[in-house]
């Protein structure tokens, strides 16, 4: 370790706060939402995940880097978050897939990072005041005026930024067509699909009605992705109308904010969201609680969901907000946290295979319907 | 689903006595769950032998009973009690072992008692070796290959025809590991699957590949009658497959494996959880390649166990008590999380800090032992810190563990050559962290030290930092930045001068206190309540600001814990710190706790008002006395742990509450100790005060052997020999001088009479005795090793008169206010001092408990200025009951081999166990069998003893010829018992080199006690050593005083069962 030669970097928050930390990663000035997670294994899926575009994340766990990273972990093409925040980084990892340091990632990613900080007053007083915009820099400010820029920086949509071209992954044992809205999409959702025997066709945010349809999908994945749910209106044009198209839809996070609204529901913004791979969801059918994986700062409005539409089937066992719904207007069911896991528990994986039997059941009545 | 309406009445076992293997935490989870079945409105009976033990107190259960944890006594209890539930999951293995052994039975269905926690199926698909593969097979979880067998040909043909060399061999069912061991080759495996197959109560080993070397990793999970399902924590060792996880370093959470592997493991253990259908918690361990996804599951322990107790403290997150609950019908998410108070139980734990958990091994006391690390437990407790990096975490840790060391360097490897270094890296023993920090010290890279030790390179790698931050604070100026880098390391100020050679003064470093944060549970995601707190060296004190916001016109008293179990200071002291810490809150005071040691019940964050779970160095708890500010502090319930701080406190200006630091130094300073006697007309046994080995032969000889050896410093008796003849005290000198002779060796004239121990409690003009007891064993043999006898069976009104006064006098002119124990050698009707202790002792919760005198409480109540006459007591004795009570030593030789098996001034035992009754012989019939002795009327018994032993073992060796014993002896002892017409078959000693000798007739299974005593010991080269291990290992009844035979020989003639004897429920007392 390189003691007393590392670069000195500052965390300056909205609220005037600063921390004098060290500099890793790449050097400059940053600024993004500020955000806590707690999961303690993860953070190169985490890194990797688009929801977190343009966010600068804090770590909880202090230990961050220990087993590198590797080409293989990420779930997405490369990293778009805002910042880095941790307590400490592992300059010698040690994993028998580890190909870098969290360091030199950083920096291929061209990501500012700052360490040894103290991340538990920053979690505290982002848990107390809520999220709120933040700079990491390298360079000697003015601390008032950093404060004006960072109260006055309003980030740009961020679902145009993650969301990607049509492409189209083969199962090797396909059985269903779907085709996977991609707000900026985590690579386990595909995994998990392709794993099942799902034929994907990635599509990106704006697709029209038409577009999918033409595609004559099995079934519609709304992926994950970042920001507020209300700056995708065109997404949520094309799910309004896709309603009574009786093609069954699964959707996960932001693809479930998204169907909320486009179902009259509306959404709110946490105090400092859900980020992390310990969140207990109860599943009000099955009267069991399981251990999530999470990542959002807005949330569905349990009440503002329409009751003919559907209801809610998951709940936050924590704060009792929404965690996920049954549609009964239309074979869907979305969730608010991540059943594809990376980084985080794989309890809920068993939702895909939930989805499959939509599928078939829809398959059925459609066969009937149509007398064969 | 709430609590169940079919359950009114539960039974609870407890752990019995401390072993390797088996220590506190289970006296933690055990009260847990009483306290939550209480609370639940049920009615409690517990059974637990162990009287030194929280869980066995009045207020934590409705029937008490201290009785032996054998089935004879389960089932007299049940029968009397009636309950109708049994919980099996919080009393450890014995607890586990005993429930099940009831079931199949089919006691408990006869009884119309229900099993709670895990079912018989449950018990038997984890314990029993081939069930738990099938089952493992079934879910498609990977076993290690391997084969259960009951004979040693088995054994030997899966080994050498299937899986090959190195093996494993693992006994069912036994603790910690016991007879197992991992065997190289063909001889090897001969001898340890012999044993294997003879500790093992169902004869039954299992043989398995061996994966040394590979990363071993466990999960505590929880699964309720819901089949929800949670990881509490996860757990890295340090020290790779092979050491046993209880003599492992370990951190938690894992650190090494990517979220992949994590998820992985996690899910297998839920998997596995969810196969068995554990309605509790559940340990399960896992041996993960480290250079692929290939992973094996090693042990699932379907109950709560040492590493639950650590993933408690670890967390937040109270295991026990969630295990409880579940067990009586409820589901985890109808269970608050008590840590926040606003969100359930069914969550897992975020943690933002790195904890480490380090071993605390007997090695300090037993010299001669091998130290060696292998599949077999060693280790009588452990340590837990908690640190925001790895590294701040080892510097907490190495503090915590007692070993004299502040950093990470053993002055013992400072001298040894590299390639010295290098060869010790190889070794497998209790040194080895410490040896791989010596190695960082002179450059040896970490992938050669991990290729020798297969030791993770992360760990390695982060020992080098600090190696580095070492070499940084050694090179150039002390500055201000390699200063406050330091501390945040953890490093103490005194570390930091030492190691730049600079004082912090002639630098100008501005000192850095510490600050607290709060252990909550959720990584400070939502806002605690929990009083829990460790020191780092930030900016924020959440204590600070915990005690802002919880303003309170009490006083606040701080109370210093005992720091890790260890022979000699155990469980007792963490009765008394909890006590003290009750009786303060009783009185109206806000009382802190400051411990480290994770087993126990002390260090439940909910115990005092606030926990700090921190070293008890001087540093540290200066930096706790700046936050807390505490209005007294209390050391006379911590220990010697504890009692080494009084003189610091009082220097800071401390409020030391009770006896002065002045006083305890009286007592312990040999001149001041002979002066105070002096003063108060007091005798005891001559001593001088030596430096050299001349003097110590020249002094020995004046006084007349035998003579009692011991460094001044002594604690426990540690380092302390009877020395019979001039060879002894050249031999004792030797190894006291090796270790650089700071202290003087005290020689004292040795006194074979009868010992008598007291505690007293004194409020500075008024005393109390609650009880005297009398040693079965004359002294010589220590305290704690000595079956204890309350009230005294044999001492004369006038000497109990001599020891009321003598007592009286050294509380008085010590000034005690507080507790104080004495001990008293009965010689020739004459009435020595040997020692004076003005703190808790050993026996005060055994005395509490079987007088009613609740001692603790009442010395916090006296260190708080109320006096005994106020609290209602007189000067004096207090009165005898009805009852008797007999305390027997518990030993785990069986766990560590190479000790000598004879008891000596030096402690030994790891624990005890108690037997009440209303006759002396009854209450002693019950101590024994408590203790593990078999009654046993019929078969050997093998004599051979010292010469000064022979006159009494004449009486001895009729009275088991009488009960039907044939009777064996080595040839002197032989002719002397043939002689005196008991027909005795002679037996060559092993130096004779002819058959049949001792070793063979041990091993002939036709021997059912030995009776062996001999002037020398300790070496186990020695004969008379490698006999007596050889009974340990045949696990034989070995008897190595004249006393205890005797003791026992009563007994066997009273021929009693334990149905003849009353079953005492202690709240009635």
């Amino acid at each position: 370790m390189d003691f007393g030669k590392a670069k000195t970097a500052y965390l300056i928050l909205a609220d005037g706060t600063v921390f004098k930390g060290k500099s890793f990663g790449k050097e400059g000035t940053v600024i993004g939402e500020t955000v806590f997670t707690t999961g303690m294994t993860g953070y190169q899926e985490t890194l990797s995940d688009p929801s977190y575009c343009g966010q600068i994340i804090t770590q909880t766990f202090p230990l961050i880097g220990n087993y590198g990273t590797n080409s293989k972990d990420f779930e997405s093409k490369g990293s778009v978050v805002g910042g880095y925040v941790v307590r400490e980084w592992c300059d010698a990892p040690s994993n028998f897939r580890c190909e870098e340091t969290i360091d030199s990632f950083l920096k291929k990613y061209g990501i500012v990072g700052i360490y040894d900080i103290d991340t538990r007053r920053l979690t505290r007083i982002i848990r107390e005041t809520g999220v709120m915009n933040g700079m990491i820099t390298t360079e000697e400010v003015n601390v008032d005026e950093a404060v004006k820029k960072i109260k006055d920086f309003k980030p740009d949509r961020p679902v145009p930024k993650v969301s990607g071209q049509k492409e189209v992954f083969k199962s090797d044992n396909g059985k269903y067509d779907i085709v996977l809205l991609d707000y900026g999409y985590k690579f386990n959702i595909r995994r998990n699909l392709l794993k099942r025997g799902f034929n994907v066709t990635v599509m990106p945010w704006n697709t029209t009605v038409e577009e999918i349809l033409a595609l004559n999908p099995d079934g519609i994945m709304l992926s994950n992705g970042p920001g507020d749910p209300t700056d995708c209106q065109e997404s949520i044009e094309t799910l309004k109308q896709l309603l009574d198209k009786n093609i069954p839809t699964f959707g996960i996070c932001l693809g479930h904010q998204l169907l909320a609204i486009a179902n009259g529901a509306k959404t709110v913004k946490l105090k400092y969201g859900h980020r992390g791979g310990n969140q207990p969801v109860i599943d009000i059918d099955h009267g069991r609680t399981y251990i999530t994986c999470q990542n959002h700062g807005y949330a569905v409005v349990s009440d503002s969901l329409p009751s003919e539409v559907g209801k809610v089937s998951h709940v936050n066992a924590n704060d009792g907000t929404c965690e996920g719904i049954k549609y009964t207007n239309a074979p869907a069911f979305t969730v608010q946290f991540h059943p594809e896991a990376c980084g985080g528990p794989r309890d809920t994986a068993y939702l895909f295979d939930e989805f499959i039997d939509l599928i078939e059941k829809q398959r059925k009545e459609k066969n009937n319907k149509e007398g064969k | 689903m709430p609590l169940r309406s079919d359950i009114k009445k539960v039974l609870m076992i407890g752990s019995g006595p401390i072993v390797i293997g088996q220590a506190a935490e289970f006296d933690y989870a055990g009260s847990q769950a009483c306290r939550v079945l209480k609370q639940e409105g049920l009615e409690v009976v517990l059974v637990n032998s162990n009287p030194a033990t929280i869980m066995t107190d009045k207020h934590m259960a409705d029937k008490i009973y201290i009785e032996p944890l054998t089935l004879d006594c389960l089932k007299r209890i049940i029968e009397i009690e009636k309950p109708d539930s049994i919980l099996s999951t919080l009393g450890g293995q014995t607890g586990l072992t005993l429930s099940m052994q009831l079931a199949e039975e089919g006691f408990l269905e006869s009884h119309n008692v229900k099993l709670l926690g895990a079912d018989p199926l449950t018990i038997h698909k984890a314990e029993d070796r081939q069930a738990f593969k099938d089952t493992m097979e079934e879910i498609g979880e990977p076993c290690i290959p391997s084969k259960v067998v009951e004979t040693l040909e088995d054994a030997m043909d899966f080994a050498n025809n299937e899986i090959g060399y190195p093996v494993i061999v693992r006994p069912a069912f036994t603790l910690g590991g016991t007879g197992g061991g991992i065997a190289n080759d063909e001889a090897e495996l001969h001898e340890i699957a012999i044993n294997g197959l003879r500790m093992s109560p169902i004869h039954q080993i299992l043989v398995e590949k061996c994966i040394t070397g590979w990363k071993e990793i466990e999960f505590e999970v929880i699964r309720d009658a819901k089949s929800n399902v949670i990881t509490v924590c996860s757990m890295e060792n340090f020290d790779p497959v092979g050491v046993h996880t209880g003599d492992s370093i370990v951190i938690a959470p894992a650190v090494t494996l990517a979220d992949k592997e994590y998820q992985m493991l996690r899910t297998a253990a839920l998997n596995i959880i969810q196969a068995l259908k554990v309605e509790g918690g559940c340990n399960c361990q896992f041996a993960l390649k480290p250079d692929s996804f290939e992973y094996a599951v090693i042990e699932v322990n379907p109950r709560v166990s040492r590493s639950s107790a650590l993933a408690s403290k670890a967390t937040g997150y109270p295991i026990a008590k969630v295990a409880t609950r579940i067990a009586i019908g409820y589901s985890l998410d109808e269970i608050m999380n008590q840590v926040t108070g606003k969100t359930y139980a069914c969550f897992e734990p975020a943690i933002d800090y790195a904890v480490v958990k380090f071993p605390k091994w007997p090695f300090d006391k037993f010299v001669y032992a091998k130290k060696t690390l292998g599949t077999q437990m060693k280790a009588t407790g452990e340590i837990m810190s908690i640190g925001t990096s790895f590294e701040a975490a080892m510097m907490k840790a190495v503090r915590s563990i007692e070993l004299g060391m502040n950093t990470l360097r053993k002055r013992e490897f400072v001298s040894m050559t590299d390639e010295e270094v290098l060869n010790k890296l190889h070794d497998v023993d209790v040194d080895r962290c410490f040896c791989v920090f010596e190695a960082l010290k002179r450059n040896i890279p970490v992938e050669t030290i991990s290729d020798i030790t297969k030791i993770d390179k992360w760990f390695i790698s982060k020992l080098k930092n600090l190696k580095e931050l070492e070499d940084w604070l050694a090179e150039g100026d002390l500055t201000q930045e390699k200063y406050d880098t330091a501390k945040k390391y953890c490093y103490l100020d005194r570390s930091i001068e030492e190691l730049s050679g600079k004082t912090l003064e002639e630098c100008g470093i501005k000192k850095r206190r510490a600050v607290y944060k709060m252990v909550d549970t959720c990584a400070a995601e939502f806002s605690a309540e929990t009083p829990y707190f460790y020191s780092t060296y930030d900016d924020e004190n959440e204590a600070e600001e915990f005690i802002k916001q919880h303003p309170t016109d009490k006083k606040k008293v701080l109370v210093f814990g005992s720091g890790p179990i260890r022979i000699g200071q155990g469980i007792e002291f963490d009765y008394c710190s909890v006590h003290c810490v009750w009786a303060l809150k009783e009185m109206g005071y806000e009382a802190i706790l400051c411990n480290n040691n994770p087993e126990t019940v002390s260090t439940d964050f909910d115990t005092g008002d606030r926990l700090y779970f921190d070293p008890l160095t001087f540093e540290d708890v200066d930096n706790l006395i700046a936050t807390e500010k505490p209005d007294g502090v209390v050391v006379q319930f911590g220990g010697q742990t504890a009692i080494k701080l009084t003189k610091h406190l009082q220097d800071i200006g401390a409020n030391i509450m009770g006896t002065s630091a002045e006083s305890i130094d009286a007592a312990e300073d040999r001149e001041r100790f002979d002066e105070l006697l002096e003063k108060c007309d007091i005798p005891r046994p001559a001593g001088e005060t030596v430096f050299t080995t001349e003097e110590a032969l020249k002094a020995a000889n004046e006084l007349g052997y035998p003579v009692l050896l011991r460094p001044s410093y002594v604690l426990g008796g540690q380092n302390m020999i009877i020395a019979h003849a001039d060879s002894d005290v050249e031999e004792y000198m030797k190894i006291i001088t090796s270790h650089k002779l700071e202290n003087p060796v005290l020689i004292d004239k040795y006194m074979m009479g009868t010992e008598v121990e007291v505690d007293a409690i004194c409020d500075g003009t008024d005393f109390l005795i609650p009880g005297i007891m009398e040693h079965i064993e004359r002294a010589g043999i220590h305290s704690g090793d000595s079956i204890s006898v309350y009230p005294a069976q044999t001492l004369n009104e006038r000497v109990k008169k001599v020891i009321i006064t003598y007592t009286e006098r050294l509380a008085k002119a010590l000034n005690v206010i507080g507790l104080v124990n004495i001990q008293y050698v009965v010689y020739d009707h004459q009435v020595y001092v040997i020692e004076v202790n003005p703190r808790s002792s050993r026996t005060v919760p055994y005395i509490s408990k079987v007088t009613g005198v609740q001692m603790v409480d009442i010395a916090t109540k006296i260190m708080l200025g109320h006096s005994l006459k106020e609290q209602g007591y007189t000067s004096g004795l207090y009165p005898e009951g009805e009852y008797i009570a007999v305390k027997v030593p518990v030993f785990s030789f069986e766990k560590l081999h190479d000790v000598d098996t004879q008891l000596g001034p030096e402690m030994k035992s790891t624990g005890e166990c108690l037997g009440i009754a209303k006759t002396f012989s009854e209450a002693l019939y019950k101590g024994l069998i408590a203790a593990g002795f078999k009654m046993q009327y019929s078969g050997g018994v093998l004599f051979t003893v010292r010469n000064q032993d022979k006159p009494e073992i004449i009486d001895l060796a009729s009275r088991f010829e009488a009960l039907g014993f044939d009777i064996y002896a080595t040839s002197g002892t032989a002719s002397l018992l043939n002689r005196n017409m008991i027909a005795t078959n002679f037996t060559y000693r092993i130096k004779e080199e002819k058959e049949p000798n001792v070793i063979t007739l041990l091993e002939s299974g036709k021997i059912n006690y030995v009776i062996s005593t001999s002037e020398t010991g300790r070496d186990p080269a020695r004969d008379s050593v490698k006999m007596r291990r050889k009974a340990s290992e045949r696990s034989i009844a070995c008897l190595t005083s004249i006393d205890t035979a005797n003791a026992l020989v009563s007994c066997l003639e009273m021929h009693k069962s334990i149905d003849d004897v009353e079953m005492v429920d202690i709240t009635k007392i």
